[in-house]
């Protein structure tokens, strides 16, 4: 079973985690102000990347934390965790 | 402690638990006073509750004059105290910690603890449980909150005392259940 590192935990399986879909999705400044559509896209829509990609996570069966994660789609590889207010790290 | 006309969820296991021999003692601790407690993150360094400094290290507990202080998260602590009744443990809490901005709720029933020792006792617990509980690893003065069995737990190394286990009430049957199978190749046959 794979490791997953929590930021305050350290290396637990990966099945005391839930996934949390895309990271670094912003709440919209003025919410009322959006038209159904450009709502729809905030609530709805994500990226679909193969590779890299930032998720958030929550350490469910641990500390109940959310943290970030830098996860390969390809091979399920973690390439690096980060806490919630840490900066987006760059992905070549 | 006021008396509590309540059944221990362990009633019902504690003779077949007493049956273990001394290499894996399963021993169901009494009812404690339990307050989760939350302090942001920033006024918890070096804040003293109940004459304890709060454990900061994830993973972590502490003694107390009558209980245990448990890191349960960044700004969530686990307090207990045999020595104080729920409402008023929490009451004196929330009167501390009010003006830090904390919180503190009074969780007493949703736990209950099981005391595991023995020189059997890790091998026992390490049939469930992912972390690695090696002396070495995991001392005393460490925890963690995993899952042991198909059960939630916080798991608290005691050092040469063995280690706590506080499990939801709900659960402590199916985990008795689930010790009491681990430990089944420790007792001796006839
Ligand atoms: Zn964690």
């Amino acid at each position: 079973m794979q490791l997953i590192a929590c930021p305050w935990c350290g290396p637990r399986e990966e099945v005391e985690f839930t996934y949390g879909g895309q990271a670094h999705v912003p709440y919209p400044d003025d919410p009322a102000a959006l038209s159904d559509e450009q709502w729809a896209h905030y609530v709805f829509f994500r990226d679909n990347t193969k590779g890299r990609f930032a998720e958030r996570w929550n350490h469910s069966a641990g500390c109940r934390r959310w943290f970030n994660a830098v996860r390969d789609t390809t091979s399920y590889r973690f390439q690096r965790v980060y806490r919630v207010d840490d900066p987006k790290p760059v992905t070549p | 402690m006021a008396e509590l006309l309540r059944t221990h969820p362990l009633e019902a296991w504690a003779a077949a638990l007493a049956e273990l021999p001394d290499e894996v003692r399963i021993t169901p601790e009494p009812f404690v006073a339990m307050v989760d407690v939350r302090v942001p993150a920033a006024a918890s360094e070096g804040l003293a509750v109940r004459g304890t400094p709060l454990p900061t290290a994830p993973n972590t507990w502490t003694p107390t004059a009558d209980g245990r202080m448990v890191w349960l998260g960044p700004d969530e602590w686990l307090l207990t105290s045999t020595g104080t009744v729920p409402h008023l443990l929490e009451e004196e809490l929330r009167d501390q910690l009010r003006p830090v901005g904390g919180t503190a709720v009074d969780v007493s029933a949703q736990r209950i603890g099981l005391r595991i020792s023995g020189t059997r006792a890790r091998e026992v617990l390490a049939k469930g449980c992912s972390i690695d509980l090696h002396p070495r690893a995991f001392p005393a003065g460490r925890s963690a909150q995993t899952t042991l069995g198909q059960a939630g737990v916080v798991l608290l190394s005691l050092g040469e005392e063995g280690f706590a286990v506080l499990v939801r009430s709900s659960f402590a049957g199916y985990l008795a259940s689930w010790l009491l199978d681990a430990g089944l190749e420790y007792v001796p046959l006839g």
